[in-house]
């Protein structure tokens, strides 16, 4: 008995890893839609609306490799995963792509075997507190009980960030963001830890999101970014120039009010024209059609209209482009050129 | 001269593996065993193939290197540079502690409720049957939900036992705080202390024993192994002479004078919980245990001891009625024909199904991270899972330790069966 449930444990792991070696692009055509993991909810970011139809920051990006591969940017399934279950899913092969606020760090990439293919936010874990506790610094969160997501990064730059200040504090680990709202609410625990996008979200679906403050310390980089599975490079390749189309789109001026005229024929910029398929073939070296970013770029508008419309500055998240702006205006986004 | 000649020796001959019925059913339970043995090693063999395939190896080298996170409700010392494999032991004793708690509650509230559920009392009867069909027919899970959601929306917060002017303040004598974040009482200390002992150095696996707590536990023994022979001898006399020396009054004394005297030489005294005046740890000192903790081996208990209640009824229904009424023909009040007479029969019936209801009882407490109980499945089939990536070795190491303890509780709770089942002559 004991031996037939050890190996049955080792054949499901088995038959996990054979499935993930096959070609990821051939597999989306086929089946004509892409598994796109993302969180359980967190608003701006990716949650269903009223009518259950998902939206958000990073379900733009999933919606823009459906519109790309497949021409269509509803042909998505999206897999909730937590921040336990999203690196299985992936490895696993349940879905093609996280698009999860997931931090690129050196051992996810490398040791997990995953490949990070750009980041779309670039983050700090921050920390927000009710406003009564009269703290406004983390570093006076002695003695704190402090809700964490599991299975994160920002569980490990909690220990670190407290131990380097020499101050105590309570974890009170929790699985789900949609979990961990209700208890610091109730006042279970003092501080509510996470990336301060995903802070501000939280924020934004409160009550009375005055009566919390989030602190000015952010303890961490937190590059969040899409990623797929190591070893399928054509695929990595699709969802980073799929990425990567949108953060140009902006800086060259595409948006999806002129996206119509500037594909319909040849213009005079060159980048443009190759970005949206007029000129050149990069469609073909890609293996998609000449139009795939332009199709890409039509699901929800460019990099900044993503930003706008889901968590910009006009959203109950409110959250200013500050590092996410374009290398130009000052911020950290950079697209390789398309030629 | 004898005729006779030796019986023929039966000479074996391949053919009977398959027409002697002798031998036939080993022959093919062999084909079956070498069947069973090429299937697993065909799986074993596609694992470590598609392993090498994707480029990972099973290593367990990650169980040395520093865990990084930290647990908050722990029996030992820990901090979050110690290895993953101390994070593991850590959760693995908050396992045993639930499950050892969990066992405990649900076997006396089961015990009670099952008992209660025969009373001729037609209302406590009915509460009784409401009580089982209620806590058995909604998932565990939701049980401990519901129950963490109660503590934490109804008690009051840790921070109105602060200020000049508290709104609330500690409960019996000083030695009780209840709050939203958990639960604060006295704790045992010793102004004489034996001190400690620390075993395994500086291991992963090292853990102190409070000598004072040995020698509590040493006197507890001798006092109940002075109690047994006093009632042995009191026994004796009673049936030599007819007159019984007091026992109650004796044991009493055999129990807690030695007890009393020992607490007396250590130096006992109980500390804290102690009001820090910070806004943001209120309360310290003293023995902290957290809601997570509570509302676990709370909704553990409640929802097992449903089925342990049934099983009790079953095991009370199965003794004949003829028992009861002989009992009672003798003279004995109803409370003794329940203790004396039918539950020592009733036990038989009673315990193998408790057996398993121990053990999923104990399986079940890996829902703890749903209230953020960091028990084995939260530290190393959790974080450590998550933060190392390996996935297989985890999860075998997982499957490694509830088998062990499981196996343990079924090892222990079969030995007592044998102990109380009908002896056969």
């Amino acid at each position: 008995m004991k031996k037939s449930v050890f190996l049955g444990a080792l054949t499901v792991a088995g038959l996990a890893a054979g499935a993930a070696a096959a070609g990821t692009i051939d597999d989306v055509k086929a089946r004509g839609k892409l598994n796109c993991g993302v969180t359980t909810g967190l608003v701006g970011f990716a949650a269903p609306d009223a009518n259950g139809e998902w939206g958000g920051f990073d379900v733009g990006v999933c919606r823009a490799v459906a519109a790309a591969v497949l021409g269509d940017p509803n042909a998505v399934e999206f897999v909730p995963t937590t921040g336990k279950t999203r690196f299985t899913a992936l490895a696993s092969g349940e879905i093609d792509m996280l698009a999860r606020n997931t931090t690129w760090t050196f051992s996810r990439d490398v040791d997990l075997k995953f490949e990070f293919v750009g980041v779309n936010y670039y983050d700090g874990q921050g920390f927000m507190v009710p406003k009564e506790l009269g703290v406004s610094s983390a570093k006076e969160l002695d003695g704190a009980t402090v809700c964490i997501q599991t299975g994160t990064t920002t569980e490990l730059n909690l220990a670190d960030f407290f131990r380097a200040n020499n101050i105590s504090y309570e974890p009170v680990p929790i699985e789900t963001n949609a979990e961990a709202q209700p208890l610091y609410l109730e006042g279970a625990c003092d501080v509510y830890t996470t990336d301060a996008s995903g802070l501000a979200a939280t924020r934004a679906a409160f009550e009375n999101p005055g009566d919390h403050v989030l602190l000015p310390e952010i303890i961490s980089k937190e590059p969040l970014g899409p990623l797929v599975r190591h070893g399928d490079n054509e695929w990595g390749d699709v969802v980073r120039w799929t990425l990567n189309a949108l953060i140009a789109a902006e800086e060259l001026g595409v948006t999806s009010a002129n996206i119509a005229d500037l594909s319909a024929s040849a213009g005079d910029n060159p980048e443009v024209n190759r970005l949206l398929g007029t000129e050149g073939n990069l469609g073909e070296m890609i293996g998609l059609d000449a139009d795939w970013a332009q199709k890409a770029i039509s699901a929800g508008g460019n990099y900044g209209e993503l930003f706008e419309k889901n968590i910009g500055e006009n959203t109950p998240v409110g959250l200013a482009r500050g590092l996410n702006g374009q290398w130009t205006d000052g911020g950290l986004l950079y697209s390789p050129p398309f030629r | 001269m004898s005729t006779l000649s030796d019986p023929p020796v039966e000479r074996f001959q391949l053919s009977q593996l398959i027409n002697d019925t002798r031998y036939r059913s080993y022959t093919f339970q062999f084909i079956a065993l070498i069947l069973l043995v090429l299937f697993f090693a065909y799986l074993g063999s596609n694992l470590v193939n598609n392993l090498r395939e994707a480029g990972l190896n099973i290593s367990f080298g990650f169980l040395s290197e520093p865990a990084g996170y930290d647990i908050n409700q722990r029996l030992l010392d820990y901090n979050s540079q110690d290895s993953h494999l101390r994070a593991s032991f850590l959760g693995l004793i908050n396992t045993l502690i639930i499950a050892v708690l969990g066992c405990f509650t649900a076997t006396i509230i089961g015990v009670t409720v099952g008992v209660l559920r025969l009373s001729n009392n037609w209302l406590v009867a009915k509460i009784m049957a409401i009580y089982v069909e209620i806590f058995r027919n909604v998932p565990v899970l939701i049980w401990i939900l519901i129950i963490m959601a109660i503590f934490t929306a109804s008690l009051p917060h840790m921070r109105s036992f602060h200020g000049d002017d508290p709104e609330n303040t500690f409960a019996l004598f000083n030695t009780l705080a209840v709050t939203k974040q958990g639960v604060w009482f006295s704790e045992p200390m010793f102004s004489r202390s034996l001190g400690e002992i620390s075993l395994f150095g500086s291991h992963s696996l090292r853990f102190d024993v409070s000598l004072d707590f040995v020698a509590i536990i040493a006197v507890l023994m001798a006092s109940f192994f002075g109690a047994r022979a006093w009632t042995k001898h009191a026994n004796k006399v009673q049936q030599e002479t007819g007159v019984r020396p007091n026992t109650s009054l004796v044991n009493l004394a055999i129990w807690f004078v030695p007890l009393i005297a020992l607490l007396i030489i250590l130096g006992f005294y109980l500390d804290g919980p102690t009001l820090t005046g910070r806004k943001l740890k209120p309360i310290d000192d003293g023995i902290y245990l957290r809601n997570s903790l509570i509302a676990l081996w709370f909704a553990l208990s409640i929802y097992t001891a449903a089925f342990i209640a049934e099983n009790v009824r079953a095991g009370i229904l199965a003794i004949s009625k003829g028992q009861t009424e002989a009992a009672a023909s003798l003279g004995l009040r109803p409370g003794r024909i329940m203790n004396l007479v039918i539950l020592p029969q009733a036990l038989r019936v009673i315990i193998p199904p408790l057996i398993s209801q121990y053990l999923n009882l104990t399986k079940n407490s890996s829902l703890a991270i749903a209230v953020g109980y960091m028990d084995i499945t939260g530290t190393l089939g959790g974080i450590t899972l998550n933060q190392t990536g390996r996935a297989i070795e985890c999860v075998l190491m997982l499957m490694l330790f509830y088998l062990t303890i499981s196996l343990s509780i079924s090892a222990i709770m079969n030995a007592y069966n044998n102990a109380v089942k009908l002896k056969e002559r």
